[in-house]
């Protein structure tokens, strides 16, 4: 046993062969990454039906599909899982991958963990998704889970019991993500020269590793509540219900933040390389988004303008939300003066990325409007809320998640996808995507709150072309998914091992595909071979 | 086209794009809405609302004119060489300072609002207004100074709206109007009658769940809460009907408990009232006289 053991270990000419042991019991960073790719991306899909759900139903006013209670299901269903089961995991997959080739690292710092944060996901996500299977039916209360009303549902336990397994997988995969980055970096590889995506990424994990203990104790106080008669958020038993929200979003908005961050690092690292010229302000843009974590753990409340606070909370977390406009405008005006002077090419990475920073100033926009507590007084929990965090997770987060895959791409299967059908997909995807979520502005400004299965007749125009737009956007996605399949196991087009001309950094000087195992000996840094290395003075 | 023609056409247009951006004073939601309503209120953040959006519209005009001008200039295509500079500390300070100080006029505009907003004294009136699953109750508390005889009421999601909003009910929601207006999912079978030109307090609390009590004509929405009293204010300037609906999901008939408010004048109003108040004691006296015969074979 012992002997096989250390034989395992020293094995460095490939992966295993069976199955099950490549798969299962892997503990190569590569391997992991792309286990947490596919997951995210089944995960998208499976999030997308439920939205496709809630679309039909909203196409035209009347009830015609489903009943409210599972349109409410579906709604808070379709958060959980792209929150947790689509976007975070497909950050942490990307960091899996590209952090260790980036930094100069063999592999993760602790891979037996590695293993473990990404195989408890699947079953917090059976557990969760089972829900809808059971008498009662899944969790209704919106993901936010605001007492009293989670606590009706007969599915809590269940709910609560897999935001703690996915709250010990995003914890597991932080603090590797720390070790990696402090511990593993090649020698020459200073803090300061790392991309910013890794930088991104130091920075995300240390929010995880603060937020997520909190969530968890929130959740297990629902829990206690429901079950073992204490009276937290129960106002008859000397509780309060605007505790949990408190307690809620705190965890919650560094959380926003978690599934930010880590897309202004892709953004960062895809612009200079399509515009051949190094990145605009580097230490600029580190401390932006430092600065931006700092700020998203006192800004929860304009969650809540609408709870009643004191007046002098309001303005205090109305002027704090307001100063995040400062650091993400820094990094808005830098990426536009890194494309100034530059030599651009538009192929599909660089294209979702000026995307991104388009559609994600303009979710930051209308963040700057919600930011107004008198004006949220209107705004909050209608649909102009929905568009704004639908901009800036779908055409923010969402979007710079397929930026990130079809840069990577060649690097991770050796070969090119088709820059056709990358074009197909996000030409469609980029205009479905406005058609989706443009006119939700308008009803919210009009008065339709969110959450609601039905709606007056006012509002069936804009719903109407809301849903087309989404039904489009969804099937969109099916030619991502074709795109994927056929680079994978069909493309005769190898890629370089610089597969992207102006692509400076260390994970385009390994071979494409990247061999299983890399960097074994620490590569000698030169520093002009760095994205960021010697560019700042 | 002379140049009177151009100028016509300008000002038809300009007159147009205000009548969709916020020229027309919408009480209740209308077909292809684009903004916010003005509202119908003393207190209003509409203007505050424009402004914001203004300020985004230039910026983003600004910005996003400087990315498609790189978009067309800087691209290989037409022969450009990547220059080499990646720094400027002059440029960083200037979009460092410049955003500050928007910041703190729209800061400015905003804490005046709230403040306004916050102070619920010398109020003329108190409604208690009670969130239910799935329905609203209003309380008349006090008008001038004196207190309200048992005047309450439970507010709920009219007949014809409930019926047609049914899982395949086949029933045209088209069809459901009040005076021309659509009021399907936007009407209750007794409306909340409150007087115009009057400083009205509001004190929202929950009955069981979070609810939240919004009419976007009164320009704010309030948070019902078990437990906790919320007040708020409003001082309705125009008499009319004002729709509304519960903005804080609170289970599977969230969408179905509307708000309507009826503001009238005052004198109507106090009339209204008086009549209330009389049938309250009418009820009351029917109940105790129900209720001492029923109690006397006891004693």
């Amino acid at each position: 046993m012992a002997h096989a053991a250390t034989h395992d270990h020293h094995d460095h000419h490939g992966a295993p062969k069976g199955f099950f042991q490549r798969w299962v019991m892997s503990t190569n960073h590569k391997d992991i990454g792309t286990l947490y790719l596919i997951f995210s991306l089944t995960m998208f899909f499976i999030g997308g039906a439920f939205a496709m759900v809630i679309r039909a139903e909203l196409f035209k006013p009347g009830m015609q599909l489903v009943q409210p209670y599972f349109f409410n299901e579906m709604t808070t269903m379709h958060a959980l899982v792209m929150i947790f089961g689509a976007i975070m995991p497909s950050f942490v997959g990307l960091a899996n991958w590209m952090i260790p080739l980036m930094v100069g690292a063999p592999d993760m710092a602790l891979p037996r963990m590695n293993n473990l944060s990404f195989w408890i996901m699947p079953f917090a996500f059976i557990l969760l998704l089972s829900t809808l299977f059971m008498p009662g039916g899944g969790p209704a209360g919106g993901w936010t889970m605001y007492p009293p009303l989670s606590l009706q549902g007969e599915s809590i336990a269940y709910t609560i019991f897999a935001v703690h397994l996915m709250g010990i997988s995003s914890i597991m995969g932080a603090i590797n993500i720390i070790a990696t980055i402090l511990n593993m970096r090649a020698p020459g590889m200073d803090l300061l020269k790392m991309p910013v995506f890794v930088w991104s990424w130091l920075i995300t994990a240390f929010l995880l590793i603060a937020v997520m203990p909190v969530l968890a104790g929130a959740v297990t106080m629902l829990l206690t509540d429901k079950y073992f008669h204490t009276n937290f958020f129960n106002a008859a038993g000397g509780g309060d219900p605007v505790l949990f929200q408190h307690i809620f979003w705190f965890f919650g908005h560094p959380e926003v933040y978690i599934m930010i961050l880590p897309a202004f690092g892709i953004i960062s690292e895809i612009i200079p390389t399509f515009s051949r010229k190094p990145i605009f302000g580097y230490r600029a843009m580190v401390f932006a988004i430092a600065s931006i974590a700092f700020l998203s753990f006192i800004v929860w409340a304009h969650h809540m303008f609408a709870v009643g606070l004191p007046m002098g909370a309001e303005i205090f977390f109305m002027y704090a939300t307001m100063l995040i406009a400062v650091p993400t405008g820094v990094k808005v005006f830098n990426w536009v003066s890194t494309m100034w002077g530059g030599s651009m090419t538009f192929e599909t990475p660089m294209l979702f990325s000026i995307a991104f920073v388009i559609l994600f100033t303009i979710g930051g926009f209308s963040g700057l409007m919600l930011a107004l507590a008198p004006a949220d007084f209107q705004y909050h929990d209608t649909y102009f809320v929905v568009a704004h965090f639908h901009y800036v997770l779908v055409t923010g987060a969402a979007f710079s998640i397929m930026a990130a895959a079809y840069y990577w791409l060649p690097k991770w299967s050796g070969n090119m996808y088709s820059e056709t059908w990358g074009k197909i997909h996000f030409w469609s995807s980029v205009i479905s995507v406005n058609v989706l979520f443009f006119p939700q502005h308008f009803l919210g400004l009009a008065g339709m709150p969110r959450r609601i299965p039905d709606y007056n007749v006012a509002f069936a125009n804009f719903n109407m072309i809301s849903s087309i737009g989404g039904f489009w956007f969804g099937a969109s996605q099916l030619i991502f998914l074709g795109v994927v399949i056929h680079c994978v196991f069909f493309s005769k087009k190898k890629a370089a091992d610089r597969s992207w001309e102006g692509a400076k950094g260390l994970e385009w000087t390994v071979p494409s595909p990247a061999p299983f195992h890399t960097f074994d000996v620490p590569p000698v840094i030169h520093d002009d071979e760095l994205a960021h290395g010697n560019t700042e003075h | 086209m002379t140049s009177g023609g151009i100028g016509r056409s300008i000002s038809a247009w300009a007159a147009g794009a205000l009548a969709l951006f916020g020229g027309a004073a919408w009480a209740n939601p209308e077909p292809n809405q684009l903004n916010m309503t003005k509202g119908a209120a003393e207190w209003s953040p509409y203007a505050m609302h424009m402004v914001a959006l203004w300020v985004c519209v230039v910026i983003g005009i600004v910005v996003f004119g400087a990315m498609f001008i790189a978009m067309f200039r800087f691209r290989k295509s037409r022969g450009a060489v990547a220059e080499k500079w990646s720094h400027s500390t002059k440029l960083e300070v200037v979009w460092t300072v410049i955003p500050v100080i928007i910041l703190i006029f729209l800061a400015h505009l905003a804490t005046g609002g709230l403040t306004s907003f916050a102070d619920t004294t010398n109020s003329e009136m108190t409604i208690k207004v009670t969130g239910y699953q799935w329905k609203w109750r209003y309380d008349y508390v006090d008008y001038k100074g004196k207190g309200v005889d048992q005047v309450g009421f439970i507010s709920k999601l009219e007949e014809t709206s409930d019926r047609t909003r049914q899982l395949k009910s086949n029933l045209d929601p088209d069809k459901i109007k009040v005076d021309g207006y659509n009021t399907y999912l936007l009407d209750v079978d007794k409306p909340l009658v409150l007087p115009t030109n009057t400083k009205i307090r509001f004190v929202i609390v929950g009955g069981d769940v979070i609810h939240s009590w919004w009419v976007p004509a009164l320009g704010w929405k309030m948070d019902a809460i078990p437990g906790i009293a919320n007040a708020a204010w409003t001082n309705i300037k125009e008499p009319g009907v004002y729709r509304g609906q519960c903005a804080e999901l609170c289970g599977q008939d969230h969408g179905f408990m509307p708000i309507v408010v009826k503001a009238v004048p005052r004198a109507e109003f106090e009339q209204w009232l008086a009549t209330q108040e009389d049938e309250a004691k009418v009820q009351k006296a029917a109940q105790t006289a129900q209720t001492v015969p029923a109690q006397a074979p006891q004693g």
